[in-house]
């Protein structure tokens, strides 16, 4: 396993430390656990040799296959065959995966496209100010984050206006609970997406108040587990989406100061799979493409509210992520990319819009270091994504004129 | 899911609501994607025949029998789709229809689609309604049983143990989790919930916390989900981290030659803890430098892929030198 070319040719992480020594090591008790985390591993490395004989050939390898991931994109932004049927209540977010994938690649969409998602947005709009799934039903509020991510990631007045922000206020007041959690639509479960949706799109849209928010930080506090990650609420696991959620709701609320944040430190670099390269959502379960976002998305906010109480500043000497974002790029590159566009969760899975927009989300993190040093990129140059804005999830661009449009409005509603 | 269907959700026994005599007073709403759709799905038939019907009952804001049983049609080609059970449940009280029924109808539906929000939530609300937890450890083992890390079952089982206090059994249920998969993180958490709901963290609890997850950690050194636990447990001792016992198991590991990851990580954190508590402890396996040679360890050998992190806990560590 020589690396002939030094770090260009990407896959060093694992080339220079002793593959084998990585293997899941199950002591002599193999349970369901290490059964299926072997299966994983075996493909990995099979997909590994594999990957290996392309570089030889190509100095570039791994390359992101940008083409071929548009022309998915742009194609499911008109047509989605029947068996989307099961996401009819997502159209939202199909909306965002697919308008904030095409932003991270940097691709340009036509003016007449970026009226059309702003319109069909406007049609999920439902006259109690939230957005639902798809036009006419329910407001939920999953799908009103993603509706209005997507309609900033649009950048366009004609989509900044599609958001009623008075109604908004007046649903997200409606979905309040006394504890300062949010359900997620009325008579809806309730979690820390819910807090977190509502804050993310509150701030975005400059409706935030303190009294909608009251208690909202002691009560996602509460979703801290004794493992240092968050739940989706009390007593329950920690899960890289709920800490996600809980994380960016603390800092969008500033009040991140109340979390334990050494031991959700530990918890998410620990959850970085040391032969896979990738994040899983759970201890001692398997990789996932998506928690690429959601837990190495994490870290820059990590980052930050260590930097901000660092009297020795211990942290604010160091320009890189905590996690390994040199074994993160390589896992997405050389294991997530479907070979006809759009990326996976892990090797063996099939594509689709959810897996592609939060892969490219972590890719972007992982290449987008605190400061540009060389060789933070893996592959190709050409891999560069744009950089996004981890609390929103929003490319960072797109974020500053969408706050300075809303920045502009009044914020006192009620 | 009554009939066969195809891939395309057409189905040879189906009438279409547009063909059904006793739907012919109802006017169907077509959805309404505006003039430049985009991501737009190919419905089947069937699908849009089903969801125009449920859109004009819901336009006139009918709760009939009829409608009950379109809202089934509905789900079960979308389960999905949170308006549809919302609005069932609304059908559901104003006829004030019998719960046990319906409570047949959702568990088949947790049984086919087990990872979604909305037929566990619907489960849990009709509980509520009916004031009866009677049968939920008995489907959620029987869905564990699928599926031991399944985030939607737990969490349906907790809010069961919880607001029904259903205590009880619990701790044996975990028991036999966790000797079938000592490496099931659910299970563990599971066991958190129940001491922290019930007996709390008194000394005595503590103890008997310690010496059996200690017991697992000699099974299986490398199973991050014990030491978390462990970890999670002595933090509600005095000692912390640094609790004797646990100290003169990781000191006769590490003395036997185990270098385990998450033995390391934790003398690493122990004798961080130890330094941030002002206590200078030369020579011992939680001094800073012996804890500055596990970090290198740790970043050159035994956990390589967290070589940053490693460097920057070595950081930390140096504060405290001096």
């Amino acid at each position: 396993m020589e690396n002939q070319q030094g770090d260009s040719v990407g896959c060093s992480e694992v080339i220079n430390s002793d593959f084998q020594l990585e293997f899941m090591d199950e002591e002599g008790v193999p349970t369901n656990t290490s059964c299926e985390q072997i299966k994983v591993e075996s493909l990995i490395e099979k997909l590994f040799y594999v990957f290996l004989k392309k570089a030889e050939i190509d100095p570039e390898a791994p390359v992101l296959h940008r083409d071929l991931h548009l022309a998915y994109l742009k194609h499911s932004l008109c047509y989605l065959p029947h068996n989307f049927a099961c996401l009819d209540a997502s159209r939202a977010w199909l909306c965002y995966w697919i308008t904030h994938s095409m932003e991270l690649l940097d691709f340009k969409l036509p003016a007449e496209d970026k009226s059309h998602v702003a319109q069909f947005l406007a049609k999920c709009q439902c006259p109690d100010g939230g957005f639902g799934g798809g036009p006419g039903q329910y407001g939920h509020l999953a799908p009103t984050y993603a509706a209005v991510n997507a309609l900033c990631t649009l950048g366009t007045e004609e989509a900044y206006k599609v958001i009623d922000r008075r109604k908004l206020l007046q649903f997200l007041w409606s979905l309040r609970k006394s504890n300062g959690s949010f359900e997620l639509h009325v008579g809806g479960e309730i979690d820390v997406r819910g807090v977190y949706c509502a804050v993310s799109v509150a701030r975005l849209t400059n409706i935030y108040s303190d009294a909608l928010f009251d208690n909202s930080a002691e009560w996602i506090i509460s979703c801290q587990t004794y493992e240092g990650g968050f739940s989706g609420s009390p007593g329950h696991e920690a899960h890289g989406g709920y800490a996600f959620c809980a994380l960016a709701a603390l800092c969008l609320l500033s009040k991140e100061n109340l979390c334990d944040i050494k031991s959700l430190l530990r918890w998410t670099v620990n959850r970085q799979m040391r032969l896979e390269g990738g994040f899983q959502g759970r201890t001692n379960k398997l990789v996932d493409g998506c928690y690429s976002f959601w837990q190495a998305g994490a870290m820059p906010m990590i980052q930050g509210i260590l930097s901000k109480n660092d009297e020795s500043s211990v942290m604010t000497e160091i320009d890189s992520w905590l996690f390994n974002s040199r074994a993160l790029q390589e896992y997405i590159l050389i294991y997530c990319q479907s070979p006809n566009g759009g990326l996976i969760d892990k090797p063996g899975k099939t594509k689709d819009l959810y897996h592609t927009c939060y892969t490219l989300s972590g890719l972007s993190i992982a290449q987008n270091q605190p400061s540009k040093t060389t060789g933070s990129i893996v592959g190709s140059p050409r891999n560069l994504l744009k950089a996004v804005h981890p609390t929103f999830n929003i490319e960072l661009e797109k974020l500053k004129s969408a706050s300075l449009y809303f920045s502009q409005l009044p914020s006192d509603l009620l | 899911m009554e009939g066969s269907s195809s891939e395309e959700g057409e189905d040879v026994n189906w009438t279409f609501y547009r063909d059904r005599e006793e739907w012919a007073d109802l006017k169907p709403v077509p959805q309404d994607d505006g003039p430049h759709p985009v991501v737009a799905i190919a419905y089947s038939e069937k699908f849009r025949d089903v969801f125009d019907y449920f859109r004009g009952v819901l336009k006139v804001h009918e709760l009939s029998e009829r409608a009950l049983d379109l809202t089934r049609d509905a789900v079960e080609l979308n389960p999905g789709n949170y308006t549809v059970w919302q609005y069932r449940r609304q059908i559901l009280k104003h006829l004030d229809k019998d719960l046990k029924e319906e409570m047949a109808f959702v568990a088949e539906m947790i049984s086919a689609f087990p990872k979604n929000y909305q037929v566990w939530h619907h489960r849990q609300v009709l509980v509520s309604w009916l004031n009866d937890a009677s049968d939920e450890l008995q489907l959620t083992a029987k869905m564990l049983a699928l599926d031991a890390k399944n985030y939607h079952a737990w969490q349906h089982r907790q809010w069961a143990i919880r607001t029904f206090n259903l205590f009880q059994n619990e701790l044996e249920f975990i028991e036999k989790l966790l000797n079938d998969d000592i490496r099931n993180n659910s299970a563990w958490n599971q066991r958190y919930f129940v001491i922290n709901q019930t007996t709390e963290f008194a000394p005595e609890v503590i103890e008997k916390e310690i010496a059996y997850v200690l017991s697992k950690i000699k099974i299986a050194t490398k199973n991050e989900s014990s030491w978390n636990y462990l970890r999670g447990i002595v933090l509600h001792s005095e000692s912390g981290l640094r609790k004797p016992s646990v100290i003169d198991f990781c000191d006769e590991l590490y003395n036997s030659g185990n270098r385990s990851a998450c033995l390391l990580s934790y003398l690493v954190d122990a004798a961080l803890e130890q330094a941030e508590y002002g206590v200078v402890k030369e020579n011992s396996l939680l001094s800073i430098d012996k804890a500055l040679e596990l970090c290198d360890n740790l970043a050159n050998e035994f956990d390589v892929c967290r070589r940053g992190y490693w460097n920057y806990i070595s950081g930390c560590l140096r504060v405290h030198m001096n």
